[in-house]
C-alpha cells in the first residue's frame, strides 16, 4: 500500500457483474471506512486500461461466453497478475474463481487458459450446482456461508490448497470449496461472499493492510448468519 | 390508423369434441378450485384441459388474434392495457391473474373458448412453447434484464431461445423496445419487427453484446456494437409525456400509473393496439381509466396508515420505484426467495438502498434479514420485522410505502384485502 487510502479494484464488472458480487466492493470499502482507514472503489470496465498498482481487485461471476472475453481481456492487459506478483489481494468468485485458474472448459467444449494464479482447472460438470452452500474454512473457526450457482468442476492442484471443505452444497465438486494461493483467493459463493462472511472480508483487509484489525460485529450479520447457518433456507 | 373490422368473436370451423370436453371439465375444475376458495382456479383448469386435450393450447389459440406479452418487467401492466384496448374491438381472454406458464394459459383461453382477441402474459422462459403452439398474432417484448438467476438462468441465455423462437414464428409481428440491446437482438430475427423507443434505464445486462459478446457502445439514446447490431429506427417514440409516431401522430400520455415504466408499457400497448386497428387517441383515453393494476399503486388504509403497495423483484424494478417513493414517508421493504421469487438474495446488493438514506425503513418479509444487511452497508437507517403487515402498523399515521418481490407482494396484497 503506497498511501492512506486503500484503493478496490471492481474487475470487468460489465461482464463479471451478473451474480451481483459488486456488493462485496461495498462491504471491504464500508468495514474500512468504519475503521476509520479511507477507501475507494474503482471499476476497470472492458475498454479500460488495468492498472496494476490497485491494492484490491475483485473478479465477480459472468456467464461463459462473457467469461471468456473477460479472461482474453486480462492476459492480454497483464494488470492483475503484476499486481498479484506483488502481493496485491485478488478475490475471485465463481466466473472469477475459473478466470483465475491456469485453465477452464465452456459449456461449448473450449478450453480457455485462466491468468495462472491459482493452480486450479475447471470443466462443466454433469448439472448445475445451485442453491445454499456451507463450508468449514480452512482460514479461520467460522463456517463459510454462500449461495453457488454455476456448472463448473473444479480440481485445485498442489499449487493452490482448497479454502475450505463443503458440509451442504456442491462448491469445487470433490468437497473442497474454493482455492488460495498466498494473497489470492477464490470461491464459488455470492451472497455476496463477504456480506454474509465478515471474516473473510477482513482476512482480506488484513493482508491488504499487513496488520492485525480489531474486531467489528454488525449485529445484523450475527442474525444473518445464524438463521443461514441453523435452518435450511 | 384505419380500424381494421374484426369479428366479435373467434372464427373458424367448430372445436373439435376432445377439446369441447376439455374446455367443459378444466372450467369445472377451475369453478370447483374457486369454490373452495383455493385460488383464481385458472391454473388448475388449464392443467386439466391440457391433460384431456394435450393439443388444447394449439387449438383455441387457432381463428383468433392472440398477443402475447414477455419480458422481465411490466407484463402484468402490459397485458392490463392491452387487454383494455383490445375491448374496444371483440371479447378478449386473458391470463389477468399473472398466471404466467402454460397451464395458466391454457386456463385463461378455456375461460372464454369464444373470444376474437387473447392478451396472454408469458413467463419468458414459456415464450418458445407457448408461441410454437398458439401462433400468436403479435408478440411484445419489454425488457430484458437480470431476474432469479437461480430459477431461470442467465439472461442472455433466455434473449438466444427467444431469437430462435422469434425466427420460428415468421408470420407474427413482435413488438419491441429498440432501447434495449438484448430485446433488439432477439427482435431482429422477425420479419416483422414493429420497433418502439420505450427507453432504457437499466444498462448493467446489455454491457456486452448478445450477439458477440463484445462491449456495446452508447451515444445518447443510440447504441450499436462493432458486430453490426445497432438500434433500429423506432416507428414510435416515447419522449417524456408523449408518444409520437412517424406517421406525425403524437399523443400525450397523461396516465394516472406513476412512473416512466408505466410510460413504457402504455406506450408499447398503444403501438401494438393501433397495429390491430385501435386509434391511438382512444387508447390513450383507455389507459387513462387505469389506476391500479392488481393491487399496485392504490393506496390501501390499513389501520390509520395509507398503504401503497409496489411491486419490485429485481434491480432493474428497483430502478424504477425509487422515482416513485413519496418523500419523507417510511418505506417497508419485504423479500421473500421462494422458488417463484428466485432463491439466491444477492440481487439485493444491486440495487443502490443507499438513496434511502434519511429515511425511515423497515426490513421485512422472510428475508428481513438479508435486507437489513444489505441496508447496513447503505448506511440506512432500519428495524427488522419480519411480518409486513407488522410492520406497517409499526409506522405512524399516514402515509406508508410497502415495496415487495414477488411472493411478498402476493401475499400481502391478499392480507392487506382481508385487514
Amino acid at each position: 500500500m503506497s498511501d492512506s487510502l486503500v484503493r478496490i479494484g471492481l474487475v470487468l464488472p460489465d461482464v463479471l457483474g451478473t451474480y451481483s458480487d459488486a456488493g462485496n466492493a461495498t462491504v471491504l470499502r464500508k468495514r474500512l471506512e468504519w475503521r476509520g482507514i479511507d477507501a475507494a472503489t474503482i471499476p476497470i470496465r472492458l475498454r479500460d486500461a488495468v492498472p496494476s498498482s490497485l491494492d484490491i481487485y475483485l473478479l465477480g461471476g459472468g456467464e461463459d461466453d462473457a467469461q471468456a472475453l473477460a479472461a482474453s481481456r486480462l492476459r492480454e492487459a497483464n494488470g492483475v497478475q503484476r499486481a498479484a506478483a506483488r502481493g496485491a489481494v485478488v478475490l475471485g468468485v465463481c466466473a472469477g474463481l475459473q478466470v483465475l485458474g491456469e485453465s477452464f472448459v465452456t459449456a461449448d467444449g473450449t478450453r480457455h487458459a485462466g491468468l495462472g494464479l491459482l493452480d486450479a482447472d475447471t470443466r462443466p460438470g454433469a448439472r448445475r450446482a445451485v442453491g445454499e452452500v456451507t463450508a468449514n474454512c480452512a482460514l479461520f473457526d467460522e463456517a463459510l456461508t454462500g449461495f453457488e450457482n454455476h456448472q463448473g468442476v473444479t480440481t485445485v492442484g498442489d499449487g493452490s490448497r482448497s479454502l475450505g471443505t463443503v458440509v451442504r452444497g456442491t462448491g469445487n465438486g470433490d468437497g473442497s470449496e474454493g482455492a488460495v494461493t498466498g494473497h489470492v483467493l477464490a470461491t464459488y459463493l455470492h451472497g455476496p461472499v463477504l456480506a454474509r462472511n465478515p471474516a473473510l472480508a477482513d482476512v482480506l483487509l488484513e493482508w491488504t493492510l499487513g496488520t492485525e484489525l480489531s474486531r467489528l460485529d454488525v449485529p445484523e450479520v450475527v442474525d444473518l448468519r445464524r438463521k443461514l447457518l441453523r435452518c435450511k433456507v | 390508423m384505419v380500424s381494421q373490422l374484426a369479428p366479435a368473436q373467434r372464427t373458424g370451423p367448430p372445436l373439435p369434441l376432445r377439446t369441447r370436453v376439455a374446455i367443459t371439465a378444466g372450467r369445472f375444475a377451475a369453478a370447483a378450485s374457486r369454490w373452495t376458495r383455493r385460488g383464481s382456479g385458472g391454473v388448475i383448469g388449464g392443467r386439466t384441459a391440457g391433460w384431456l386435450d394435450p393439443g388444447a393450447l394449439r387449438r383455441l389459440g387457432e381463428h383468433r388474434t392472440v398477443v402475447l406479452v414477455t419480458g422481465t418487467n411490466g407484463k402484468t401492466t402490459t397485458s392490463l392495457m392491452l387487454n383494455r384496448l383490445l375491448t374496444e374491438l371483440g371479447a378478449v381472454a386473458a391470463n389477468d391473474d399473472g398466471a404466467n406458464m402454460p397451464d395458466g394459459i391454457l386456463g385463461a383461453l378455456i375461460a372464454k373458448p369464444h373470444a376474437a382477441y387473447a392478451v396472454l402474459e408469458v413467463d419468458e422462459n414459456y415464450v418458445p412453447a407457448v408461441a410454437a403452439q398458439v401462433r400468436p398474432a403479435y408478440l411484445v417484448l419489454l425488457n430484458l434484464s437480470r431476474d432469479q438467476l437461480d430459477r431461470v438462468g442467465e439472461v442472455r441465455a433466455t434473449e438466444r431461445e427467444l431469437r430462435a423462437a422469434i425466427s420460428r414464428l415468421p408470420g407474427t409481428t413482435v413488438v419491441a423496445n429498440c432501447d434495449d440491446p438484448l430485446v433488439t437482438s432477439a427482435a431482429r430475427a422477425s420479419a416483422n419487427p414493429l420497433w418502439v423507443s420505450a427507453g432504457q434505464h437499466w444498462h448493467d445486462d446489455a454491457g456486452a453484446c448478445a450477439r458477440c459478446g463484445q462491449a456495446i457502445e452508447r451515444r445518447g439514446t443510440e447504441w450499436h456494437c462493432v458486430c453490426g447490431l445497432t438500434r433500429p429506427m423506432p416507428v414510435w417514440t416515447l419522449s417524456g409525456n408523449t408518444l409520437a409516431a412517424t406517421d406525425g401522430t403524437a399523443i400525450p400520455l397523461d396516465l394516472r400509473l406513476p412512473g416512466r415504466a408505466n410510460a413504457a408499457n402504455a406506450a408499447i400497448a398503444i403501438a401494438t393496439a393501433a397495429g390491430l386497428g385501435v386509434a391511438p387517441g382512444l387508447a390513450a383515453n383507455r389507459l387513462r381509466e387505469i389506476t391500479d393494476v392488481a393491487g399496485r399503486y392504490r393506496r390501501v388504509p390499513v389501520h390509520g396508515r395509507a398503504v401503497r403497495v409496489l411491486l419490485a423483484k429485481n434491480p432493474a424494478g428497483w430502478q424504477e420505484t425509487f422515482p416513485l417513493l413519496a418523500g419523507d414517508v417510511p418505506v417497508i421493504i419485504a423479500v421473500n426467495s421462494r422458488e417463484a421469487d428466485g432463491r439466491d438474495t444477492s440481487w439485493l446488493w444491486d440495487v443502490p438502498f443507499e438513496q434511502l438514506r434519511g429515511r425511515h425503513v423497515i426490513a421485512a418479509g422472510e428475508r428481513a434479514d438479508d435486507v437489513a444487511v444489505r441496508l447496513v452497508y447503505a448506511e440506512v437507517e432500519h428495524s427488522v420485522h419480519r411480518d409486513p403487515v407488522v410492520a406497517v402498523r409499526r409506522c405512524g399515521p399516514g402515509p406508508v410505502e410497502l415495496v415487495a418481490n414477488y411472493t411478498a407482494f402476493r401475499d400481502v396484497t391478499r392480507r392487506l384485502g382481508d385487514e
